[in-house]
């Protein structure tokens, strides 16, 4: 299905199922440990043997000897497979770093060598005895000291520009320029990449935990060698990914090298405190922002440059994307420019390029509104803009940020908010309140999906889409109940196997939207197949309801529809120009508060509220989960995380849980979350937008804004730790 | 078990290594290798009970209950996140307290009574906690979610037995099911997701079913 004209009346629109608030349908089995991860499965039949990796302890140069003599010789060990050994090996598409192969080291923890063994305890011990020699080469660690080095990156749009932003600058009657930066951060979801390799012949099977399986599956076959028809991925359930699990990784061909040398099943999964250095992690940034305004609040000129760091191949963290459609403003520019860096590789992380460059953009917005005199919500109504403003020609397809922040404004009792910073004390907390935008695009991507009716009147989905957590079972389980008139508990979700139709996959906040828009064109066809079967000319005359096909009088049980053998039909959405005629884009207000503690400069949230604009919603719970859990990575990247870099060693030092800072319980207060009653019909036939990423832009900057109103001290270097506080703080009394 | 000998040369072989490797470093080639090849490992049978079922296992004294659990007994409802005591997705019940099952070794268990999530609840057959920790969408990804559970249903136990916190203002009168204290209690548990706001309304709702 070609989707390249705005929705009309269709069957999601009756919202019996898609929009009502239905319980995770995965629910019982995660909440009884019966959902089955990638290192989990257990064929009984078969005997699984143990991969432990190796990694480099340099961050740049080459392997001289690696003896694994000892490896070889330990208790258990079957096999050591190691990188120079091995030789060059191919590298994916997706992937930057080379993930195995050769005597070249790119980063530190780069993975040379698995050793397998009969157990993992064995593996382990053996991975230790393998004995290396490394030529080190020094590297370029220090993204401040190279800044200036930094180039205008081959791919993308890293300039963009309208009117006269140097003139119009020059001249405006208030002006503000401010440089901020933000550090490295580390997905850091639960689960730690893991996958089990089995050869059959030449063909190879993986259980693994990947958010895009046709990616996975096409790069993992270059980095083998093999042809990607003889790959076979399994990834039902996935333990968080935040992008992390977008792109092939380490475990999974050292998994297949392994299984390979062992002729065994093998299992491998990375260490926790290989995570931050052997994968990807968010580069850091450091952004300038310009704003120049007319006294009345009118921006007439507003410019975001920034600079960040990626290994030689890699790109830009895209910081400054926002910045082009969020605000009005005739006169304006951005540029973003790469440095090359030896740290490992930098790639997306929830919402790449705004989630940083919000942390940004919206504490720059408080900044002028103070300088302006005003009210920093007033300040970001005043600049709505309903076109691209880079385009005026060309209108955003559904937009409310006024609604969202006029919303929040009112929930949240933003008019309590003292102009005065530092003037609200309760016993030893200074009290602020902060608000922000939030902003994230909408993007369309193809995604396909099967559908089977059987004579007991169950409908079956199959799709390669994935589940991180975002709750892609429940909402296509709605989709095609809500299509095809049957209850949730008459559809049978299959996800995350690459035998299934390629989907959207899972990033960008762009799967929920598309993959149920490719449920809904197969149930489309289901439902031409349905009517062709009943004797029906034109599935537009039947109604799909309470597991029947219904015209007129007649009334007939779907099932009948199947036969001994089920009706199948498959299918996938296609998005035609429409997101280049419109400007898609999901929007949002983030309202915090915080108490900071006068004396020891310890911030801690108490109050936080999220309004989304972002099309309809498919799943009231489910996205809200989203949401909230988005505000907590948000409420971790404003206070606590950072991945402090080595600058001579050139490593992530805090590479575990224990050093990185995730907020835990104790960090997180209640939250509110409120959607706006909308549909897009610009979007797809669900009418829905992305809602994963857009909760997490912004509300960094939100808490940062609100320990400015709290304290009177404005901190432009993230996270906001105590340390950037406590010499600052007004004399305790 | 290893003697107290074995133990000292194994630090002292510690010592040159990390010496060696300041040493390396600075010539730009590092090494990190022990020369010997070590004596095979020991193992011990080992027997515990597990949700009810009495087993036995010959296991490696390196092996963690966690791997006991799951890569010996398949029940991989007890999640590795980290593998050494930072995140709690490892939480079980070991004699009806919540324990970090990759924080202790099988054979320490020898005897001992150990409820996992399965355990807990079947799909049809729910515990409590898990039934609100579905009704509250106390979870997204699901991996950090049966330490979530084991955790919160022996932190209310805590409660119940008047174990203070941190966050315990008064010491003389009885611990309280408050959010304040479930936050506190719940700490070690973990959730990347962010579902926390959900989890304590979760524990909340059964807490005061209980109470």
């Amino acid at each position: 299905m070609r989707f390249d004209t705005p929705a009309t009346t269709n069957p999601i629109d009756q919202g019996k199922v898609v929009g009502q608030r239905i319980h995770r349908i995965d629910g019982p089995l995660k909440t009884t440990g019966r959902a089955v991860y990638a290192y989990e499965w257990h064929d009984p039949n078969t005997h699984y043997v143990y991969g432990y990796v190796v990694g480099s302890a340099i961050a740049k140069g080459r392997i001289g000897s690696m003896d694994v003599s000892a490896a070889k010789r330990a208790p258990g060990v079957l096999a050591v497979v190691t990188s120079d050994g091995i030789g060059d090996l191919k590298k994916g598409k997706y992937n930057t770093a080379k993930l195995f192969g050769g005597t070249e080291i790119q980063h530190y923890h780069q993975a040379i060598a698995v050793v397998v063994a009969e157990t993992f305890e064995e593996a382990r011990a053996a991975a230790a005895l393998v004995k290396v020699d490394y030529a080190e080469e020094k590297g370029v660690f220090d993204l401040e000291a190279t800044k200036d080095t930094a180039v205008k990156p081959k791919d993308g749009e890293p300039d963009s520009a309208a009117g006269d932003f140097d003139a119009a600058f020059e001249t405006a009657a208030v002006k503000f320029d401010q440089t901020y930066t933000t550090p490295d951060q580390s997905h850091a979801m639960m689960e730690p990449h893991a996958s089990i390799a089995a050869w059959n012949g030449d063909e190879l099977t993986v259980w693994t935990s990947s958010q895009m399986i046709d990616w996975w599956r096409s790069d993992l076959a270059t980095t083998v060698g093999i042809d990607k028809e003889k790959v076979q991925i399994m990834s039902p359930f996935i333990g968080g990914g935040f992008g992390c699990k977008l792109f092939l990784r380490a475990d999974a061909v050292l998994a297949a090298l392994a299984a390979r040398e062992a002729r065994r099943p093998v299992k491998v999964a990375l260490p926790r405190p290989f995570l931050m250095n052997n994968t990807t992690h968010r580069p850091a940034t450091i952004q300038r922002i310009r704003i120049g305004a007319e006294r009345d609040g009118r921006i007439t000129a507003i410019a975001h440059e920034s600079w960040s760091g990626d290994l030689p191949g890699g790109g830009p963290e895209v910081a400054v994307q926002q910045t082009r459609l969020l605000y009005a403003g005739a006169n304006r520019m951005t540029a973003t420019r790469l440095a090359t860096l030896d740290l490992p590789e930098g790639n997306a992380m929830r919402a790449p390029g705004e989630a940083p460059g919000m942390m940004a953009l919206e504490i720059a917005i408080d900044e002028m509104a103070e300088r302006l005199g005003l009210d920093p919500v007033d300040f970001r109504i005043i600049n709505d803009t309903q076109v691209d403003p880079e385009n005026p020609e060309r209108p955003f397809s559904h937009r409310d940020l006024v609604g969202c922040l006029r919303t929040g404004a009112e929930r949240f009792g933003w008019q309590d908010r003292t102009k005065q910073t530092a003037t609200r004390r309760e016993g030893s907390w200074l009290v602020g309140m902060g608000v922000a935008s939030a902003f994230r695009n909408n993007l369309l991507v193809p995604s396909g999906a099967r559908v089977r009716l059987d004579r007991e009147g169950i409908v079956t989905v199959e799709t390669d889409m994935t589940d991180i957590g975002t709750g892609s079972y429940t909402i296509i389980a709605q989709t095609a109940a809500e299509m095809l008139g049957v209850p949730v508990d008459k559809v049978a979700v299959s996800l995350g196997d690459s035998r299934f139709p390629v989907s959207s996959g899972s990033g960008g906040q762009f799967g929920g939207n598309c993959s149920t828009a490719g449920v809904y064109a197969a149930c489309v066809k289901l439902r031409e197949a349905v009517a062709q079967k009943l004797g029906f000319n034109s599935p537009d005359e039947l109604t799909f309801a309470g597991g029947e096909v219904r015209v007129g009088d007649r009334r007939m049980p779907l099932a009948q529809a199947a036969g001994d053998e089920p009706l199948v039909a498959e299918d996938r959405i296609e998005f035609g120009k429409l997101g280049e005629t419109h400007q898609q884009s999901t929007f949002g207000a983030h309202f915090v508060e915080v108490g900071v503690d006068v004396a020891t400069g310890e911030t801690r949230i108490r109050r936080m509220l999220a309004v989304c604009g972002a099309g309809r919603i498919l799943n009231p719970i489910t996205a809200r989960s989203q949401v909230i859990g988005a505000m907590t990575m948000g409420v971790g990247g404003a206070l606590s995380e950072e991945l402090v870099v080595d600058k001579e060693r050139g490593f992530f030092v805090n590479h575990d849980l224990a050093g990185y800072e995730v907020p835990v319980h104790a960090d997180i207060p209640h939250q509110e979350v409120i959607f706006l009653d909308e549909t897009d019909p610009m979007s797809s036939p669900m009418k829905a937008k992305g809602i994963a990423e857009l909760g997490l832009c912004g509300v960094a900057a939100a808490v940062a804004n609100a320990i400015y109103n709290a304290t009177g001290i404005r901190v432009r270097e993230y996270p906001i730790t105590l340390d950037k506080l406590i010499n600052e703080l007004p004399e305790v009394s | 078990m290893q003697s107290l000998g074995v133990l000292e040369i194994s630090r002292r072989d510690l010592l040159v290594a990390s010496a060696a490797t300041v040493t390396v470093a600075s010539t730009a080639s590092l090494s990190h290798s022990q020369t010997n090849a070590p004596a095979a490992p020991q193992s011990t049978k080992t027997s515990f009970t597990v949700n009810g079922e009495r087993r036995e296992l010959q296991l490696d004294n390196r092996t963690t209950l966690l791997d006991a659990l799951r890569e010996h007994l398949h029940l991989t409802g007890t999640k590795k996140g980290c593998d050494h005591g930072q995140c709690g997705a490892c939480t079980v019940l070991v004699e009806g307290r919540r324990v970090n099952a990759c924080l202790t070794l099988a054979v320490m268990h020898e005897g001992e009574s150990i409820t996992t999530i399965e355990g807990l609840g079947q799909p049809g057959n729910l515990h409590p906690m898990q039934a609100a920790f579905v009704e509250h969408d106390g979870f997204q990804c699901g991996y950090c979610t049966p330490g979530q559970i084991c955790s919160s249903v022996a932190m209310l136990e805590e409660i119940k037995a008047n174990t203070p916190s941190h966050v315990t203002g008064d010491l003389l009168a009885r611990a309280e099911v408050t959010p304040a204290e479930i936050r506190e209690r719940m700490s070690g548990n973990i959730c990347r997701c962010g579902a926390y706001s959900n989890i304590v309304d979760a524990i909340t709702e059964v807490a005061g079913r209980k109470v």
